[in-house]
């Protein structure tokens, strides 16, 4: 599926970096410090070799980025895939300050509103097919399907309690 | 008790009086190593407030200082990534030694300081202090640069070197001849091996017998191996400081996480007394008649590390900015200068010039390495565009 490389270089006494090059020629990547600091390096462009930004991130920062970037990915495969399903959407859904700490039970989506929940991204990691004892935490976010109405409603549950 | 309260006050001025010049220094962005020494050079014998009383409790925190200094060096490398280090730059530190050491040494025996003497300022000249490059790095926001791996892995590669360097500097400083030097050496080598595998094997172990969850155990549980090995190693003449060295490799993992923390605070202390002791035995008016020896080497020595830095970053690819940029990162000297000089300066063989050179040096190198790393990038900038057809003939000397 991917046909990214990353190279991972260990930096003695530091931690480790690992990242890789875009199309463009550029190099994008993440430093890990022994202490667990996450840093976002981007190179620059006109010299590969040096680095234009390194931003310290911090873990819930890291999380809601990983996030960002890998839910799209997983909601337009799912999308692809029930083309052929009229009516039926996906959609990620972010988890609301009303139900951190409290189980996918506790949400009772699927009674109230016929939507299924197929996976939780959190600090970018999927966990597939949740079952209803799963613990959720604010800032996951839910890839739902469903139709658009019961969507909607499950937007407004999760975000409101 | 009058004299117990004269000394509490002194130390205490001591104290106090570097945590201003450490706080001068964090202003005007400069490691404080240099103002420690001057600190020192102050203090000390034919100074400006001559201290009495307190040298039975400065010198044996100096050699603390060492002690912890390279134990901490120790902890911050793993087994596997010193051997990768090795592997990935003995060329460039192959290179690094010769450019480097010799310098030092040539000044030495012009100045008739004889082999010894010779030997002693290779090293001086010879090892970049990891500390003020490593934060050097970091603060110029180049950790993810594609060149710092390569500066990095030069300095695991000095590093290990001095683990050799600073046995056999003992055994000559002991004067026992060729025989008991190559003696020295393969007894270092083999220690230093042995101590490589079992970390890289039974590391785990050695962390076990040190580890505790209490705060207060772990910390003189580690520090109290850590002074044992290092006065077993000493005993046996193959320093204390490299005991210390090898315990911090052996200690792996979490373990050696904690341990860091624990002890980074002590050894900014004790390291402070160590270079203020330094300072103290270095007679201010022995440093002008050598001054001009010393900004000799440090532009020499500028030269050759960035041609080091060059060299390495050009093996594994990376382009001409980025070349000049390690070459410079590697630039600054200073801890590990200094506890080689002070570990020759105790013998009599050693003249008392060599401390005031010593010193000279690695004030002038740690204020020029900062500097150097961060006005690398324009002036390498500038000459690209000013000189681009000379570029490719001069490209050994150009990033300076």
């Amino acid at each position: 599926m991917s046909n990214v490389n990353v190279e991972v270089t260990p930096l003695p006494g530091i931690g480790v970096k690992k990242d890789f090059a875009l199309r463009g020629g550029r190099r994008i990547g993440v430093i890990t410090h022994r202490d667990g600091k996450i840093e976002l390096i981007i190179s620059k462009s006109d010299d590969p070799d040096a680095c234009l930004a390194e931003l310290p991130l911090s873990v819930d920062e890291a999380a809601a980025l990983s996030n960002l970037l890998g839910a799209p990915q997983l909601v337009a495969q799912l999308n692809a895939e029930h083309q052929d399903l009229p009516g039926i959407h996906t959609r990620q859904i972010p988890v609301g300050a009303p139900f951190d700490g409290r189980t996918l039970g506790d949400t009772a989506l699927r009674t109230r509103t016929g939507v299924s929940v197929v996976a939780v991204m959190r600090a970018g990691q999927v966990h597939p097919s949740p079952t209803p004892d799963f613990t959720l935490t604010a800032g996951d976010l839910m890839v739902t399907v469903g139709t658009t109405e019961g969507l909607d409603n499950a937007v407004k549950i999760l975000k409101r309690g | 008790m009058e004299h117990t309260a004269l000394e509490l006050i002194e130390l205490g001025a001591v104290f106090f009086a570097l945590g201003l010049l450490g706080r001068l220094a964090g202003r005007i962005g400069l490691s404080p190593i240099p103002l420690y020494l001057i600190g020192g050079v102050f203090f000390g014998t034919g100074g400006v407030i001559p201290l009495s009383g307190i040298e039975g409790f400065t010198a044996i925190a100096g050699e603390v200082g060492v002690v912890l200094l390279l134990l901490l060096l120790g902890l911050e490398y793993s087994a596997s990534e010193l051997v990768t280090g090795l592997k990935r730059s003995w060329a460039a530190g192959l290179l690094d030694i010769v450019l480097n050491g010799a310098p030092g040494a040539i000044v030495a025996l012009i100045l008739g300081w004889g082999p010894v003497g010779a030997f002693v300022m290779a090293g001086v000249t010879y090892i970049s202090s990891s500390g003020i490059v490593a934060k050097v790095l970091s603060d110029l926001g180049r950790l993810g640069n594609r060149e710092t791996p390569v500066v990095l892995s030069i300095l695991v590669f000095e590093d290990l070197v001095m683990a050799l360097y600073l046995p056999i500097l003992t055994a000559v400083l002991v004067g026992v001849g060729l025989a008991g030097g190559l003696t020295a050496v393969a007894v270092s080598l083999a220690v230093l091996a042995v101590v490589l595998l079992v970390a890289l094997r039974y590391g785990h172990l050695v962390s076990k017998v040190v580890d505790s969850p209490d705060r207060e155990v772990f910390l003189l549980k580690v520090l109290g191996l850590a002074l044992l090995v290092a006065g077993f190693a000493s005993a046996m003449q193959v320093s204390a400081a490299v005991g210390a060295f090898l315990l911090g490799i052996a200690i792996s993992g979490s373990t050696a996480e904690n341990a860091t923390k624990l002890l980074e605070p002590l050894r900014d202390l004790f390291a402070a007394v160590f270079f203020v002791v330094f300072g103290l035995n270095t007679d201010p008016s022995a440093i002008p008649p050598v001054l001009g020896w010393a900004v000799v080497l440090a532009l020499v020595t500028t030269l050759t590390k960035v041609g080091t830095g060059w060299f390495a970053a050009r093996q594994v690819g990376i382009g001409p900015l980025g070349r000049a940029r390690a070459g410079a990162a590697l630039v600054a000297r200073g801890e590990f200068s200094i506890v080689i000089a002070g570990l020759a300066v105790t013998f009599p063989g050693i003249p008392p010039e060599l401390a005031a050179l010593a010193t000279a040096y690695v004030l002038l190198m740690a204020v020029l390495g900062p500097v150097a790393a961060r006005v690398v990038e324009p002036v390498a900038r500038w000459a690209r565009t000013r000189i681009p057809a000379r570029r490719q003939a001069a490209a050994p000397s150009a990033g300076s």
